[in-house]
């Protein structure tokens, strides 16, 4: 990247951040996000009761359920709103390229993300009071969690690309999450497999390999391998190429 | 200075925009004139960039617009229709914000929207967020943003549009006196403004251009004329006149 389209993706990025803080978004979703992780944790795993300092299964496993809601409401706004208040044609009439205010958006309801679960840490104080955990899970689990809200966002960004309502993108949104957090799961593999008709099953096993949770799963276990990051950035990325795709549907 | 060619735009089966030709040099104000609907917006869209054409070209500063968009984009500035704006911003961060996807940084950035904000008598409304503010004002920051970077090409879509008497002036003659070194588009309903701001006009309708010349020249089109408000009804396909018939 030249200094100049470091520039504009940068430009880009510190206006869409403040945006967040200009609306009460932010710290809706923050708040919100607290409670959610800690509520889970504390009351429906009871992490107190358990003998048990890995974080994995008592707190990390709840994280992918609440980005399918939380992720949507945070991406909703990134394209919906250019639409809507036609600010798009202003960007796209700008000497700044689609993937620069794509990648600033982007990076910029990525931040809020980080700044979220970086919140979440006097859960590590807790059990590092506790008891005495595996660091190696710990970092492992939270380059997880991140890397499947980044997923979350970006299907949201790629669905803000083509819709200007952001209530519309928000409800498909969740609903693409909901399918990426059930794909593979086993007992709804079984259930699939037992309703479609002879001949189909192949098909779903073959979907069912396409698991997020496996992935996510395997990373909060601490078992930190490249294929699972890959995994993740690779649905990123298509997701990301897909938003440039509905931006340009509508210019076209 | 602004070289557009055969440009054609279909929209699904509907063509918005027929082969339309035209060019603007430096120091000419063209008056884009047409009926709702008669692909005056398209047709800007197109010459700015946001949409991509189906067929034809547009040629800014000897730049071609669909090969290198981002360079072209740099020669220009651009009010789209309605003045969008960002509305949790103030009126100095957004054009702050415009400055900086302008290359502006720092001191120069600063500058520039003092010049701007002077220029557009937006000085007491700069730290007011834009959601508070009247539709004038709103429309003076759009308008403010697209001269930021001091353009050699200005495309302004009915810049005049929800003004009062006064700011229509005032627009209308900042257009002129910036008209000297730059060349601007702007499309509009007002016909007397054509006569009073534009060196050239083309009537446009249904996405073809029915007429280029002079405001003067344009008069003569149709003999016994007064006005180009008589010419403009004459030489456009009114479906307003039908129903006023009717």
């Amino acid at each position: 990247m030249s200094n100049r389209a470091i520039q504009n993706t940068l430009a880009v990025f510190k206006r869409e951040f403040l945006a967040y803080f200009n609306s009460p978004v932010f710290y809706v979703i923050v708040v919100i996000f607290l409670l959610a992780t800690n509520g889970f944790t504390f009351f429906f795993s009871r992490l107190l009761d358990s003998d048990d300092v890995s974080l994995a299964t008592r707190f990390f496993v709840w994280h992918p359920w609440i980005y399918t809601v939380l992720a949507p409401a945070v991406g909703m706004r990134l394209w919906s709103e250019e639409h809507r208040l036609g600010t798009i044609e202003l960007l796209m009439t700008m000497p700044v390229s689609p993937w620069q205010a794509i990648l600033g958006k982007f990076f910029a309801a990525a931040v809020i993300w980080l700044i979220a679960l970086a919140l979440t840490f006097p859960i590590v104080g807790t059990v590092a009071y506790l008891g005495d955990p595996d660091s190696g899970p710990i970092i492992s689990g939270y380059v997880a969690s991140y890397l499947y809200a980044m997923t979350c966002l970006a299907v949201t960004s790629a669905i803000s690309a083509f819709t200007r309502s952001q209530v519309v993108c928000f409800i498909i949104s969740v609903a693409f999450c909901l399918v990426i957090a059930l794909i593979g799961d086993p007992g709804l593999t079984q259930t699939v497999v037992n309703a479609v008709p002879n001949g189909m099953e192949s098909v779903v096993q073959f979907i069912s390999y396409f698991s997020f949770m496996d992935h996510f799963f395997e990373m909060t276990k601490g078992i930190f391998v490249l294929r699972d990051v890959l995994y993740f950035v690779s649905v990123i990325v298509v997701a990301l190429l897909v938003t440039d795709l509905g931006l340009r549907s509508k210019r076209a | 200075m602004i070289q557009v060619k055969n440009l054609i735009k279909v929209f699904g089966t509907k063509v918005a925009v027929d082969d339309v030709s035209f060019s603007v040099e430096k120091g000419e104000v063209l008056g884009f004139l047409g009926p709702n609907g008669a692909g005056k917006s398209t047709t800007m869209r197109m010459v700015t960039g946001y949409f991509r054409p189906t067929s034809g070209s547009v040629n800014l500063c000897g730049i071609d617009m669909l090969e290198e968009p981002e360079l072209a984009k740099q020669r220009l500035g651009y009010l789209p229709e309605n003045a969008p704006l960002y509305s949790d911003m103030t009126v100095a961060s957004f054009l702050g914000f415009c400055a900086e996807l302008r290359g502006m940084h720092g001191a120069a950035r600063t500058r520039a929207i003092d010049r701007v904000l002077d220029l557009c008598f937006l000085d007491s409304v700069r730290n007011q967020s834009v959601d508070t503010l009247s539709k004038g004002y709103r429309h003076r920051t759009c308008f403010a943003q697209s001269i930021i970077h001091d353009p050699d090409v200005l495309i302004l879509d009915e810049p005049t549009d929800g003004l009062d008497p006064n700011q229509k002036h005032e627009v209308r003659s900042m257009i002129k006196r910036m008209g000297k070194d730059k060349a601007i588009i702007f499309s509009t309903h007002i016909l007397e403004e054509v006569e009073a701001a534009c060196s050239r006009a083309i009537i446009i309708d249904r996405g073809k251009v029915v007429a280029d010349g002079t405001p003067e020249s344009l008069k003569k089109l149709v003999p016994g004329a007064n006005s180009l408000d008589e010419v403009f009804r004459i030489i456009t396909n009114p479906d307003t006149a039908v129903k006023k018939a009717a």
